[in-house]
């Protein structure tokens, strides 16, 4: 009987804690399905964030580190110094990166680390449960923003892929969405460039992927999916930001 | 070899990459930039890596990320830039990483001054962060005694796999004094890595690697708690470094460590000079403190009393008071602050309250 | 032997130089040195002062608040540290550029013409030298060839031609206060 599908062997058996619907399930998958094919699993180090993905270590079947809340950047950048042969990437998510973690994914990108982030968009805080984060829409109601996220009040959403394309030492940044199959695909290919953009040499690469928190968004999977698409990527357009 | 002539923070980063460490990662403040200068200009040389990172706080995470993947690496701060760290001192800690650190002390609170203090006592040996976790605290007087620590620190962190805090005040770190710098230092044995991630595949020769401070179940908690208090109780039993000097049929116990502890032993001189005859306890590791070494000394028949001299507030006072407990009286003579007190001063006030 | 010195002046009249020389020159005669600076803010043009020890014992403090020899090189640093001078111990004045006398009389003071011992070699960078000068002749607590040595060693063999010149300010500070 024909092999029409094996699970990828970068994934550990154990069973992801992630919600139905959610979209960190998705990424996972695409990350070690790219690991898997790039034949670079027994020299990966995967970072893994504080948030929802904390237990990346345990579903990613390759050395991991887990990090402190935003730190991983500079973490990997330890790691990445120590053994440059290794290839090293920090899985954040969207509190993690763009909020208490800001300063270290900018000089990451500035130092023109040669390591690849995943970054993790789905407009709330996860883990925490469900507060507002600096990539909440304006009028998205969160357990912080409960009426609303009020742009005089607090700002309008970082665009985290635009400004660290603005910074030299960015070799590769790109936008990609799972909220559709074709989208999905496309966030594969990017996150594929990103890891082969590390092995090249080239610098600094990230992919901000726009994901799904239906516990967290108060919708169904079908819904939040739908959300992505009519609220999260006319505000947040996707393609290639840079590319060297 | 010959002596040279060095300031304490070159002569602390020469230290470090004499005893192996290839990575320093680390941001400027006063009074220790002498040693991220001295790094950046002999890592390249000896095929390690100096980076300045963006803040303290991302320092000491290029730290635990370095020392993860299994090297011997080492950042420097003073005070404030310490305080920063400890959040990453905790998870070095949580997670099982050696690592050294050194503190150049500052005056404080808040931005203090750039003068000596002994007012991070507490933030060094307590742990400093969250968690019930200590660093092991070394405590130079000297500039050749941080060279040799420094030497040790790396060995004592691979051990027990913590990190360890050089901590020196500002004094240490810009004197100039004769230092020599052993030929054959003398090496412990030292634990491979298995638990480095330096990247792993089904059928390598080791487990799958995972650096960790994460215990979500309490009992999964509660075990890595007591694999760290054990490995306490054994450096409490085992790497205990302390001077005693003058203390046998001392009256007086002076309780002092690093620049201060000097100060003291001219005063002590000068004591002896009048016929008064007092001793120092100097604690060289400040965790684990000397309690069984001080216990002994004031335990002598011939001392009546114990002085403990700090250019803080009385921090190391309350170790001393722990391990005296009452048994016979106990006196402070200090500041905070960055105040640094003279031999003179010191030695008038045990001789003012010797009359009283 | 103990010597406990502290050398003032304004920054730039390299009063931490002839401070860190002395502490060589110690260490090359198999000495205890210690050299310690101080630092901050009054590093940046105001009053430069450093401690040196230099003993046949290891060195107890390195913080000399009562010296044996107190070397001022301006005015301000006579103000600051004639008090620090211990009873029956030396005092260094740069009297070029110090109109005052010492008040202290339990002390012996040195007045050492620097800046004109200096003007006479025709450079104004050696007014240190002479000062220091002054000092090894009144103390001995280090021989001048250990000096110079320390000197050759800090300023490189691409500088060994200035060598000459401080010894003279050497001898001519040395001169100055033989009796």
């Amino acid at each position: 009987m024909a092999v029409v599908f094996r699970k990828t062997p970068v994934l550990t058996d154990t069973v992801m804690h992630y919600c139905p619907g959610c979209g960190h399930g998705i990424v996972h998958r695409l990350v070690a399905e790219v690991i898997e094919e790039l034949n670079i699993q027994d020299r990966t180090i995967g970072f893994v964030p504080v948030g929802c993905a904390v237990f990346g270590y345990k579903y990613f079947n390759i050395d991991c580190v887990e990090a402190a809340h935003g730190r991983a950047p500079a973490a990997a950048t330890g790691c990445k110094r120590v053994n440059p042969n290794n290839v090293v990437f920090t899985y954040q998510g969207d509190g993690d990166l763009a909020s208490i973690g800001a300063a270290e994914i900018v000089h990451a990108a500035h130092r023109g680390e040669k390591i690849t982030t995943i970054f993790i968009n789905n407009a709330i805080y996860g883990m925490t449960g469900g507060q507002m984060a600096p990539t909440t829409l304006v009028g998205q109601k969160t357990t912080t923003s409960p009426y609303g996220r009020d742009a005089d009040h607090c700002g309008k959403p970082l665009r985290v892929a635009e400004m660290i394309a603005t910074i030299e030492g960015a070799a590769y940044v790109e936008r990609v969405s799972v909220d559709s199959t074709p989208n999905i695909i496309k966030a594969k290919a990017a996150i594929k460039k990103a890891f082969q953009c590390q092995l090249d040499g080239k610098g600094f690469s990230l992919v901000e992927v726009l994901s799904s928190c239906p516990t967290n968004w108060g919708k169904s999977p079908a819904e939040a999916m739908d959300w992505i698409k009519s609220d999260m990527i006319p505000y947040y357009p996707l393609g290639v930001k840079k590319e060297v | 070899m010959a002596k040279k002539l060095m300031k304490g923070c070159e002569a602390i980063a020469e230290a470090a990459i004499q005893a192996g460490c290839r990575f320093f990662f680390g941001y400027p403040i006063t009074p220790q930039n002498d040693i991220p200068e001295y790094m950046s200009a002999r890592m390249p040389k000896v095929g390690g890596c100096f980076l300045q990172a963006e803040s303290e706080v991302a320092a000491i995470n290029m730290v635990y990320g370095a020392a993860a993947a299994g090297a011997r690496v080492m950042t420097s701060s003073s005070s404030p830039g310490i305080s920063l760290k400890q959040e990453g001192m905790s998870y070095i800690a949580g997670a099982e990483l050696p690592c050294v650190v050194c503190n150049m002390v500052r005056g404080g609170p808040g931005l203090g001054s750039i003068q000596p203090s002994q007012g991070d006592y507490f933030q060094a040996t307590r742990g400093g962060g969250h968690g019930d976790y200590h660093p092991i605290v070394l405590a130079p007087a000297s500039v050749q005694e941080a060279v040799d620590l420094m030497q040790s620190a790396f060995d004592l962190a691979d051990i027990y796999r913590t990190p360890v805090m050089l901590l020196a005040d500002g004094i240490i770190g810009q004197m100039m004094e004769p230092v020599e710098f052993p030929e054959n230092p003398v090496r412990r044995e030292l634990p491979a890595k298995p638990w480095a991630t330096t990247g792993w595949a089904p059928g390598s020769d080791r487990p799958r690697a995972v650096v960790n401070s994460l215990y979500i179940e309490v009992d999964e908690l509660q075990e890595m708690n007591d694999r760290l208090q054990a490995r306490y109780k054994e450096i409490k039993e085992k790497e205990v470094l302390v001077e005693k000097y003058n203390t046998d049929g001392a009256e007086l116990i002076i309780c002092a460590y690093g620049t201060v502890a000097r100060i003291c032993k001219s005063a002590i001189k000068l004591c002896a000079a009048q016929g008064v005859k007092v001793g120092l306890v100097r604690p060289i590791t400040v965790w684990p403190f000397p309690e069984k070494e001080l216990a002994e000394v004031m335990a002598q028949d011939s001392v009546k009393r114990e002085l403990t001299v700090e250019i803080s507030a009385g921090q190391m006072h309350e170790d001393v008071r722990l391990v005296i407990n009452g048994a016979k009286p106990v006196d402070f003579y200090g500041r905070p602050g960055s105040y640094v007190p003279t031999a003179e001063e010191i030695f008038e006030y045990i001789m003012k309250t010797r009359e009283a | 032997m103990l010597w406990t010195n502290i050398f003032a002046g304004f920054g730039g009249q390299g009063v931490l130089l002839i401070g860190q020389l002395l502490a060589y020159a110690g260490m090359y005669e198999g000495k205890n040195v210690s050299w310690l600076p101080s630092y901050g803010p009054e590093m940046r043009g105001g009053t430069a002062s450093c401690s040196v020890v230099v003993s046949d014992e290891p060195v107890a403090s390195p913080c000399v608040n009562m010296a044996d020899c107190v070397i001022v090189m301006n005015r301000p640093s006579l103000d600051k540290f004639e008090k620090n001078v211990l009873p029956g111990g030396k005092l260094f004045i740069n009297s070029s550029i110090i109109d005052k006398k010492a008040a202290r009389t339990d002390i012996d003071v040195y007045y050492v013409p620097c800046n004109e011992i200096a003007d006479k070699l025709n450079n104004p960078k050696v007014a240190n030298m002479a000062m220091l000068g002054a000092y090894l002749e009144a103390t001995h607590a280090a021989e001048t060839k250990s000096v110079l040595d320390a000197l050759l060693y800090k300023l490189g063999e691409r500088k060994a031609h200035l060598i000459p010149l401080n010894e003279q300010a050497i001898t001519m500070g040395a001169e100055s206060v033989r009796k």
